[in-house]
């Protein structure tokens, strides 16, 4: 009895391994993209509407000509869990599928986890909305078609200090978070630059109880609140700062741009502002393809949080599948090395705006933030004026 | 009146998550007292109220959504010990340790699965999701609520343990396990009950704290779950009032200390009150001195 059930646990695996090595086995005219995000953990909501972008573009264009022979373009989603510690294997998991190009991901942290990865296997990563400096310093594999923080940082310190006229400003971000901490720091370097003051404070993973923070920026008599946290912990926040009365409004970089954050906004007396990629409207045609696309399909829906609003970040994940295919055609070819070499001279006219990258690290030039606010009423976003630097 | 002012918003946020705290500890204490388990999926109990919560009430009107969010969650209880832990009755402890946690795990990933990964909002409970003011601090009410509530909920319960026969058998397994059934107790309904009610309050619990707090995801459970089991430690682990004063100073605390500005290490301060406590009074606050039976 016990051997035979040995015997069939030892086949189940012998199975499984052979299943494992027949999936990698990739056809000649296919063409492997890997797409890097979070479907769970904090950051799931927002990495799945990034990727619905990278899923609707493959939907509206599913081949790509490369020297000559056509492809089929295979899409590799992997979830890196929106944890540092688990990046790493889903980064290996998309070197194993043999990408010759990988998208992502959302949240700076795991794209910083998981960079050395893909620079190990020789394959190039192209970060869609990660904004943190660091996830291409000192990687030549990683790009990204994104703005940065510090230019974020100094739009929104700016737009506080400018629009809203305050002085004093509330900083909260979460203990050991790459996206938020560096967001957080050059907002306060900016914002203090100008004359301003700053309190800064942090909180632990797993915090739920954000009341003491609402408390703490009230006493301190901040005129705004800066929180460019998860969005799971914008909810708590907006929340406790309607339940404690508090008059100041709230900022935030372009997590924000969520119908999450909409939704938990709606009907309530907050006010909202983030700083985005993409403001919903730009490009009609393009907003009304997708709109249908997304309410076509109820997986679809439910990946982008129940409704149809156009998040910053699907637009940017469409542009990214797009900016791919077009390095991989400079190229000619599909193996990595040669996409890479590319990479740096690829241009594309997206969606969002003109896509070229800089020469030293490989990040996008971009000077344009566009800035809105939420309609607490309607619970849609308002355009504000988009902010220039430089 | 300014100090008064300036510091009762963290007192009020540190009772009102104190007495959360509270009635998820004693579900832990409970559950030690009788069985010297360490119930692990404890906090994943009350996750799991607060997903049936989400769910539930987005079909039914929230009348009838409460009351049959507290009768899922006593019957997850109950099959969680049926399941998972009676079969293991004479095993060695450690395998009913390692079972809790494997039943911790298959609720929070049974709750990924269902939620898709994703933070899903609480419904908003009318009356006690309103915003009240007192002296100048603005909350909800519920804030205000649990505290009396857990009072009402600890004084009803220490009742039923020392005047009905479910309680004296309770009391009398929790002694001598061997011996109460020597005596003819009914041990394994007991135990069922002891689970019975450490889900309900874990209800009740989840209830008030998602009201607060109104956002559940797959690990909401893991953090108060872990304050919890360091208040009923904290409180001498198996004494129901204990627990109780334990869960309401770690709140407090922990409000406190967020308060003064040191937010980075409010967790921090909660484990380290555990390494503490242990030093100096291994058994607890309220703790029993453990002697030897013979």
């Amino acid at each position: 009895m016990k051997k035979a059930l040995a015997l069939v646990l030892a086949l189940t695996m012998i199975f499984a391994l052979a299943a494992c090595g027949g999936s990698s086995k990739s056809d000649a005219n296919t063409v492997t993209i890997g797409v890097f995000e979070p479907a769970s953990g904090d950051n799931g909501a927002g990495g799945k509407q990034e990727t619905l972008g990278v899923q609707y573009a493959n939907s509206v264009q599913p081949t790509v000509e490369i020297g000559g022979k056509t492809y089929n373009v295979v899409v590799k989603y992997v979830d890196n869990e929106s944890s540092n510690d688990k990046a790493p294997s889903a980064a290996a998991e998309l070197v194993n599928a043999g990408c010759s190009i990988v998208l992502g991901s959302y949240g700076s942290g795991v794209s910083i986890a998981g960079g050395p990865t893909f620079e190990a296997a020789g394959i190039p990563a192209v970060g869609i909305t990660c904004t943190n400096p660091q996830v291409t310093e000192g990687n030549t594999y990683y790009f990204r078609i994104c703005f940065l923080d510090p230019f974020q940082g100094t739009v929104l310190a700016n737009y506080a200090y400018n629009e809203l006229g305050v002085t004093k400003a509330y900083c909260l971000n979460k203990l050991g978070d790459d996206y938020s901490g560096g967001l957080v720091k050059y907002f306060i370097d900016a914002f203090e630059g100008l004359g301003g003051e700053c309190v800064h404070e942090e909180f632990p993973d797993g915090n739920s109880d954000f009341t003491s923070y609402v408390a703490n920026a009230k006493a301190a008599d901040c005129g705004v609140f800066f929180s460019p946290v998860s969005t799971e912990a914008a909810q708590l926040i907006i929340d406790q700062v309607v339940a404690q009365g508090a008059s100041f409004p709230l900022l935030a970089g372009d997590t924000w741009d969520s119908n999450v954050i909409l939704q938990a906004a709606k009907g309530k007396d907050v006010q909202v502002t983030v700083t985005t990629f993409y403001p919903e409207g730009a490009d009609a045609s393009f907003d009304s393809s997708i709109k249908a696309w997304i309410n076509g399909n109820s997986t679809n829906l439910a990946n982008n949080g129940g409704d149809d609003t156009v998040a910053a970040v699907t637009a940017m994940g469409y542009d990214a599948y797009f900016f791919a295919l077009a390095a991989m055609q400079k190229a000619g070819s599909t193996e990595p090395a040669k996409v890479m070499d590319a990479l740096w001279s690829t241009e594309i006219n997206g969606v969002t705006g003109p896509i070229a990258l800089d020469q030293t690290n490989g990040d996008a030039i971009r000077n344009t933030a566009f800035v809105k606010q939420a309609d607490t009423a309607t619970g849609t976003w308002i355009a504000l004026d988009p902010v220039t630097v430089g | 009146m300014s100090f008064l002012q300036n510091s009762l918003p963290y007192i009020l946020a540190g009772i009102s998550v104190g007495g959360q705290y509270a009635l998820i500890a004693i579900g832990y204490t409970m559950v030690y007292g009788i069985l010297r388990l360490i119930n692990f999926a404890h906090g994943d109990v009350f996750m799991a109220a607060g997903m049936f919560m989400v769910f539930l009430s987005a079909s039914l009107p929230l009348g009838a959504a409460v009351p049959l969010v507290l009768v899922l969650t006593v019957l997850l209880g109950f099959m969680i010990e049926r399941v998972a832990y009676k079969p293991l009755r004479s095993a060695p402890r450690m395998s009913v340790m390692i079972s809790a946690i494997g039943v911790s795990y298959l609720l929070q990933n049974c709750a990924l699965y269902f939620t898709g990964g994703l933070a899903k909002v609480y419904p908003q409970l009318p009356w006690l999701s309103d915003t009240v003011t007192i002296f100048g601090a603005v909350t909800k009410r519920v804030t205000l609520i649990t505290p009396i509530l857990t009072l009402i909920l600890v004084i009803g319960l220490s009742l039923f343990i020392k005047y009905t026969k479910v309680g004296m058998a309770m009391r009398a397994v929790s002694k001598d396990f061997e011996t109460a059934r020597l005596m003819g107790i009914k041990v394994n309904s007991v135990i069922s009950s002891t689970f019975i009610i450490g889900s309900l309050l874990a209800a009740v619990g989840s209830l008030l704290y998602f009201t607060n707090y109104a956002s559940v995801t797959p690990t909401s459970g893991g953090m108060p779950g872990l304050k919890c089991f360091v208040a009923a430690v904290f409180g001498g682990i198996g004494s129901i009032p204990g627990a109780v004063i334990g869960a309401f100073i770690i709140g407090i605390c922990e409000n406190i200390i967020k308060g003064l500005g040191w937010t980075t290490f409010s967790d921090a301060f909660t484990f380290a009150l555990l390494i503490v406590i242990l030093l100096v009074k291994p058994t607890g606050l309220f703790g029993e001195k453990a002697t030897d039976k013979v």
